[in-house]
């Protein structure tokens, strides 16, 4: 890691463009990743994250843009590149014939330098299951078998596409756990999810990424912040009930956004223990009942709500 | 001490090595593919097995022959013929001598005429109608003085080598590499194509080269290994010979198993699902499974297309194969046939490789 050049970019995109028929998946998109970062590229389904990860591993061409990896790039190094990187890809169905062990040993053999099988079925947790044919395993134990095979030839920099789609909530705590190990080691990783959480928890810095460009950067605890607001409240009034209009919301103490949603209200705020009970004295003024009340602290799924106007998960 | 220390290395040398990752892969998918263990094995020696017992060699076949009872001069004419031992006599009345006749159950009906003669009836189109006419001609001349003019000798030749047997079995070999050619490499590649395998491999630093190698290699091995079962089971149980040299038929065996590799490899270039590359091999195996001669000789189709049957994969095999195995022709003796696959090979090879879809 030493010999890395800190001031070369682990990943450096720029300008990058790529078109299906009429559809712009890719439109302009710029990223740049410091090494030892761990980077997210969060974004609903169909937002261009897979294609702009499947282009900087060098499994799609681009129709125009650059793209460097390490200091280097797929016209030059791809020999180098190929031993450098680690992929896991979003749809990879392993040969359910082979055990795990045989599967981690086949993708280590690749690799002129890597970690010895036996630590990184170790480090996935399947010292259990070596032995044990993939067909046999868990989703989320086969997930850790893919990992396994992307960390076995202990990359510079890892790609990790949507790696906990589809797993139970204890399995993908799991994941995480081991992508964190991977990140403490020093290594870069870039991975894309459309789980907001995920992207919390794991990332240092994110780009939210709609219609095929970057459209907010930052950490997120920045993102965050730069709704100005930590919490949001979230309420619907008894049926039939109405007559509050946003400049009246927007007035309440401490309320710094308000937008709805069908017959849901829902307010950004800075303080919660000053707006809401503002909230309710104005309710009982206006003979108004409340149907439903719920608070939560401001998450990147709210970031990308008040970007968009869209949810992420209705995609 | 020192000595198992080098064994562990070089274990473990061979273990890190890619190619041999990949060739041991290939192998325990097959192995641990019952049905694939089955087809490729079992399924020859059946059919082998199952043809032999349907056309194996017996003693020339009875003639079946009515004798109409219609007067005195029917019972001593059918002992007559009795007197012949390649001729099975029945004596019929008239109406069932009729039923027998047009069932097939008898192929000639004898009928003693009023004017001391013999009247004969029978469906010309049938050969053993035919040959029934004869013999009962003889037997009936020979009772009635006739003798032979010429003197004659006979000498019986049964041959191995000239039995169906004989003639079966190259050709099942033949489809068994062709097949093990085509289904082994197409249906495994696309298979790992449509669940994103390949392009997981190309995502590593694994050689293409290797890749491929690994399942031309893995292919030969199988490939000798259901050779040598095929051939040993038709040779212990039939007595099918082999008159060339093992060189001439590994020769055989080495270049049409190339050559269909090559067909399966550009089969499998394109294709993402298992439906469509069913369809394609399909489509270039049942064309040959018909004219390339593995159950009956191509040379029963006309002589305009005998230059195209001449020109597939599978005609070349099963001509080579027939050479060497039942005429004992060696190696400078089947080079049309080792041409024919040779050209087959290096298209199949050289296109597939340019249009391969690793992704």
């Amino acid at each position: 890691m030493s010999s890395l050049n800190q001031s070369v970019p682990a990943l450096f995109v720029r300008q990058l463009h790529k078109h299906y028929g009429d559809v712009r998946a890719v439109d302009g998109l710029d990223l740049s990743v410091a090494p030892g970062e761990c980077f997210g590229l969060l974004g609903p389904n169909g937002a261009g994250k897979t294609t702009t990860i499947e282009i900087c591993e060098g499994l799609l061409s681009a129709d125009s843009g650059d793209v460097q990896l390490l200091g280097l790039n797929w016209d030059q190094n791809e020999k180098e590149l190929r031993q450098r990187l680690g992929i896991q890809l979003q749809e990879t169905e392993l040969a359910a014939k082979l055990t795990v062990e045989e599967t981690v040993r086949l993708f280590r053999s690749f690799y002129s330098r890597g970690r010895s099988v036996d630590d990184v079925i170790h480090l996935v947790q399947l010292d259990e299951k070596r032995t044990a044919r993939l067909g046999k395993l868990s989703g989320g134990q086969r997930q850790r078998v893919a990992l396994a095979c992307a960390i076995v030839g202990d990359p510079d920099l890892l790609f990790l596409d949507e790696p906990t789609t589809g797993l139970d909530p204890q399995s993908r705590r799991q994941l995480w756990d081991l992508i964190t190990e991977f990140k403490a080691r020093g290594r870069t990783i870039m991975l894309t999810t459309h789980y907001m959480d995920e992207a919390q928890i794991l990332c240092d810095r994110v780009a939210v990424v709609d219609h095929g460009k970057v459209i907010a950067l930052g950490t997120p605890r920045d993102l965050i912040g730069s709704l100005g607001a930590e919490h949001v409240v979230d309420f619907a009034l008894g049926e039939g009930q109405d007559g509050l209009d946003d400049p009246t919301l927007r007035g309440l103490e401490g309320v710094r956004a308000v937008r709805r949603v069908a017959d849901r209200y829902e307010l950004q705020v800075g303080a919660l223990h000053r707006t809401i009970p503002a909230l309710l004295s104005l309710l009982a003024q206006r003979n108004l009942v409340l149907s439903h009340l719920t608070t939560h602290s401001a998450t990147l799924e709210d970031v990308f709500v008040s970007l968009t106007g869209r949810q992420l998960r209705d995609e | 001490m020192s000595e198992s220390r080098i064994g562990e290395e070089t274990a473990q040398g061979l273990a890190a090595n890619s190619l041999w990752q990949l060739i041991t892969v290939r192998f325990r998918e097959y192995t641990r593919e019952p049905e694939a263990l089955f087809w490729s094995f079992g399924f020859p020696i059946l059919l082998a097995i199952g043809l032999g017992i349907a056309f194996r060699s017996k003693p020339a076949d009875l003639v079946h022959v009515a004798v109409v009872n219609n007067g005195p001069r029917a019972t001593p004419l059918a002992d007559a013929l009795r007197r012949d031992k390649g001729l099975a006599i029945e004596q019929l009345a008239p109406d069932s001598a009729a039923v027998a006749l047009r069932t097939g159950r008898v192929a000639l009906v004898v009928l003693p005429d009023s004017g001391g003669g013999v009247r004969y009836e029978f469906d010309d189109t049938r050969p053993d109608a035919r040959i029934a006419r004869l013999m009962v001609n003889d037997a009936v001349q020979r009772g009635a003085g006739r003798g032979d003019v010429l003197p004659i000798t006979e000498q019986q030749v049964r041959e191995r080598g000239s039995r169906y047997i004989d003639f079966v079995v190259p050709g099942l070999l033949g489809m068994t590499i062709m097949g093990g050619g085509i289904w082994g490499l197409g249906f495994s590649i696309v298979d790992q194509r449509r669940k994103n395998l390949l392009k997981r491999l190309v995502a590593t630093p694994m050689s293409r080269a290797q890749y491929l190698a690994s399942y031309v290699i893995s292919r030969f091995v199988l490939l000798f290994v259901e050779a040598g079962v095929l051939l040993g089971a038709s040779a212990l149980l039939f007595g099918v010979p082999m008159r060339g040299s093992l060189i001439g038929i590994a020769m055989i065996v080495v270049v049409s198993a190339l050559s269909f590799g090559g067909i399966g490899l550009l089969i499998a270039s394109r294709s993402k699902t298992i439906e469509g590359v069913s369809g394609l091999m399909n489509l270039t195996m049942l064309p040959m499974w018909v004219l390339s001669g593995v159950f009956f000789s191509s040379e029963n189709f006309p002589g305009a297309v005998q230059p195209f049957i001449k020109a597939l994969p599978l005609t070349a095999t099963n001509d080579a194969l027939r050479a060497t195995m039942l005429r004992g022709v060696d190696l400078p003796g089947l080079w049309p046939q080792l041409a024919v696959l040779t050209i087959w090979m290096v298209l199949s090879f050289s296109v597939a490789l340019k249009i391969f879809r690793w992704r």
